[in-house]
């Protein structure tokens, strides 16, 4: 498997696309015609070949301009990165999960060679060849944590679990849909979740939570999130709003198939076997709605969930001012036809 | 919905009496591939084929974390249990192969800790071994009590003062020694946390001791697998899947599901993790509660069982499974 790595931007000229090939392996999140909360986990095994879900972290034609990003930035921002002191463990289970995950899922791309603790990467796309002592950060450019996920698509949060509880003590956050990880950090899992609307009262995060405390290793989960972003922005963060916030004024009913973009967030779910911590990665997939709409499923589809749902959803998300010029958009790609059930393309 | 248990198919390497109670065993991947790291604390659930019934008995991993070439657990014999200790002890053999879980830690350090101070008892020492052995890597802080009732049975107390001679104390229950936790918790440096493992009597002196010095609850661990208890048989109707059974006198009413062909959830099978907790429809008789997740509100709402460990009398029970 060879992939064409675009070079594009994902801020000011905003040349991101995605190609017909991306489109088709779009992890679209609805798989019915509307959309309410739930514990929606699933086991994180490998799915339909060329899909989003074949591999346990997925690289794809974005990898090396999402990693430009990510360093733009952090150089603004280093506090995007955070590892509480008694994280460094759980920083280096990350790193091993994703190295020996990409050196088995992608040997073309990524090698890595274990000599005891000695170890060599390789990361061909990026032209790194780094040879370190395992458990020895005197011996990498950065803390483990952010040594990987320079290298990796996706934010990282790293769960430390104790007193029944989980615990968001470190991570990598620079793709976010409007959270902020140095706001974060250090909070509780129901301290973090507070925000969202009606999940509480429907008693998702109790359930939630209980189930991933008894997340077990060598078992990981995955579930989608989504969310609406207008223009390619991965940083649609709290701490860069007044950059990106007013952007949503500029969406009119022209432009508004190639501006509004769905953005989809394939979330993970890891028991780390050193810390018995737990890494949730968060990778985000963004696509135009003229280009959702070329798969006729789901321009219906999606017409019809962001039409029905519930205000205080919509108002969460963000889109609640564009929802009628969108949903307007999207009803001339609904002709009412039965879709079939799931996710993927009929 | 239930948190997935993933297997690992082993054989048994090694069988090594350790003293007149307790043995030790090795084991290996069959498919020769090497064993998954884990975190000191952790335990593996062990399946034994006795016949024509399965048991599955926890037992806490012993062996260096990072030694990833094999899994070791020590088992005491208890010769009034259900039986698993003694299907380990008399039936298992060097060769034979057994199917364990992946490790699951419900007795993990908190590596905030400035430092970790460890209290064991009897064969409570078994995750100790693995947690020292960890924390030796990392250069960490800690000091182990252990309290033993003669050397005889001091399960691996030569090895522990060999390799730590100023960090652990030994105590005899035959000298009359006796760890001496008042003094003991007064001297301790801040951060300090407290872990505890043997048996009940012994965590809930410890747990007291603590609070009555003024140490909040979240400093002080403690791990105590309840072994399922014996007692009178009785019967179950399981709604769901529209079946009777009959859980018997050495079983345990998650055994009994399980036996009859129907899924449910676990992963600790011994009362800690919450994960098996059933729903109950109808009742006429009295629950016995053996576990450690059920409060007290939700024990008199009779609403719920654990099935790992507890079980019932009276005429009628009906579950939601």
């Amino acid at each position: 498997m060879t992939i064409q790595f675009n070079d594009e931007t994902f801020t000011g000229d905003y040349t991101f696309r995605n190609s017909p090939r991306a489109i088709r392996r779009f992890p679209f999140p609805f798989h019915e015609d509307s959309y309410m909360y739930a514990v929606n986990l699933e086991p994180h095994l490998p799915g339909p070949k060329g899909s989003a879900f074949e591999h346990r972290f997925d690289v794809d034609e974005h990898y090396l301009s999402e990693m430009k990003d990510r360093a733009r930035v952090l150089a603004d921002d280093p506090l995007r990165c955070q590892s509480l002191p008694h994280m460094d463990l759980a920083g280096w289970d990350t790193l091993e999960l994703i190295m020996t995950s990409k050196a088995e899922d992608y040997p073309d791309l990524f090698e890595l060679h274990r000599d005891g603790d000695r170890w060599r990467w390789i990361n061909r796309p990026m032209g790194i060849d780094d040879t370190f002592t395992f458990l020895d950060k005197t011996t990498l450019p950065y803390g483990p944590l952010e040594y990987i996920t320079r290298q990796t698509q996706g934010d990282y949060a790293i769960l430390d679990q104790r007193e029944n509880d989980l615990w968001m003590d470190a991570g990598m956050v620079t793709t976010q849909a409007d959270w902020s990880l140095d706001f974060d950090i250090g909070m509780s899992f129901m301290q973090w979740h507070a925000p969202v609307p009606l999940a509480h009262q429907l008693g998702v995060f109790d359930r939630a939570l209980k189930f991933l405390l008894n997340l077990q290793q060598g078992a990981p989960v995955r579930r989608l999130n989504w969310t609406m972003t207008v223009n390619p922005n991965l940083d649609t963060s709290p701490e860069n709003y007044h950059k990106w916030g007013p952007e949503k004024t500029t969406l009119t009913p022209e432009n508004v198939g190639q501006k509004q973009h769905l953005r989809v967030e394939l979330q993970t779910l890891w028991r780390l076997p050193r810390s018995n911590a737990m890494l949730f990665p968060i990778r985000g997939y963004l696509i135009r709605l003229e280009d959702i709409v070329t798969v006729p499923k789901w321009g219906r589809r999606l017409h019809r969930v962001l039409r029905d749902l519930p205000v205080e959803l919509a108002t969460y998300k963000g889109f609640i001012r564009n929802r009628p010029m969108i949903v307007e958009y999207l009803s001339q790609f609904d002709d009412g036809a039965p879709t079939s059930p799931g996710c993927f393309p009929d | 919905m239930s948190a997935g248990t993933s297997k690992i198919a082993v054989r048994v390497a090694d069988v090594i009496k350790v003293n007149d109670l307790v043995t030790r065993f090795r084991f290996v991947r069959r498919d020769g591939r090497e064993m998954p790291t884990f975190s000191g604390g952790a335990h593996t659930v062990v399946e034994m084929k006795d016949g024509d019934r399965t048991r599955l008995n926890p037992y806490s991993l012993m062996s260096d974390p990072a030694d990833r070439s094999a899994y070791s657990i020590s088992v005491r014999r208890d010769d009034v249990g259900r039986g698993g200790s003694l299907f380990m002890h008399q039936k298992v053999k060097p060769g034979d192969e057994m199917v364990i879980s992946y490790p699951v830690n419900l007795f993990s350090l908190d590596l905030r800790a400035s430092k970790h101070l460890m209290l064991a008892g009897g064969i409570g020492i078994t995750p100790f071994l693995a947690q020292i052995k960890q924390l030796g890597h990392a250069g960490g802080n800690f000091e182990l009590h252990y309290s033993v009732r003669t050397a005889a049975l001091g399960s691996y107390v030569d090895e522990l003062t060999a390799a730590h001679p100023d960090r652990v104390h030994v105590y005899y229950d035959d000298r009359k020694q006796a760890i001496d936790l008042a003094r003991l918790l007064d001297g301790q440096p801040l951060g300090t946390h407290i872990y505890v493992c043997g048996p009940k009597g012994m965590i809930d002196w410890v747990h007291k001791t603590a609070r009555a010095h003024g140490w909040p609850e979240s400093a002080v661990h403690s791990e105590e697998f309840l072994a399922p208890q014996s007692g009178k048989p009785f019967s179950v109707e399981l709604a769901r899947s529209a079946k009777t059974i009959t859980v018997g006198e050495h079983e345990s009413l998650l055994e009994a599901i399980e036996a009859a062909g129907v899924e449910a959830p676990y992963l600790c099978r011994g009362g800690a993790c919450g994960q098996c907790e059933t729903d109950v429809l109808a009742h006429e008789g009295t629950f016995i509660h053996n576990d450690h997740w059920l409060t007290e509100d939700q024990r008199k709402g009779c609403k719920k069982i654990m099935p790992c460990v507890s079980r019932f009398d009276g005429r009628r029970l009906v579950l939601d499974r």
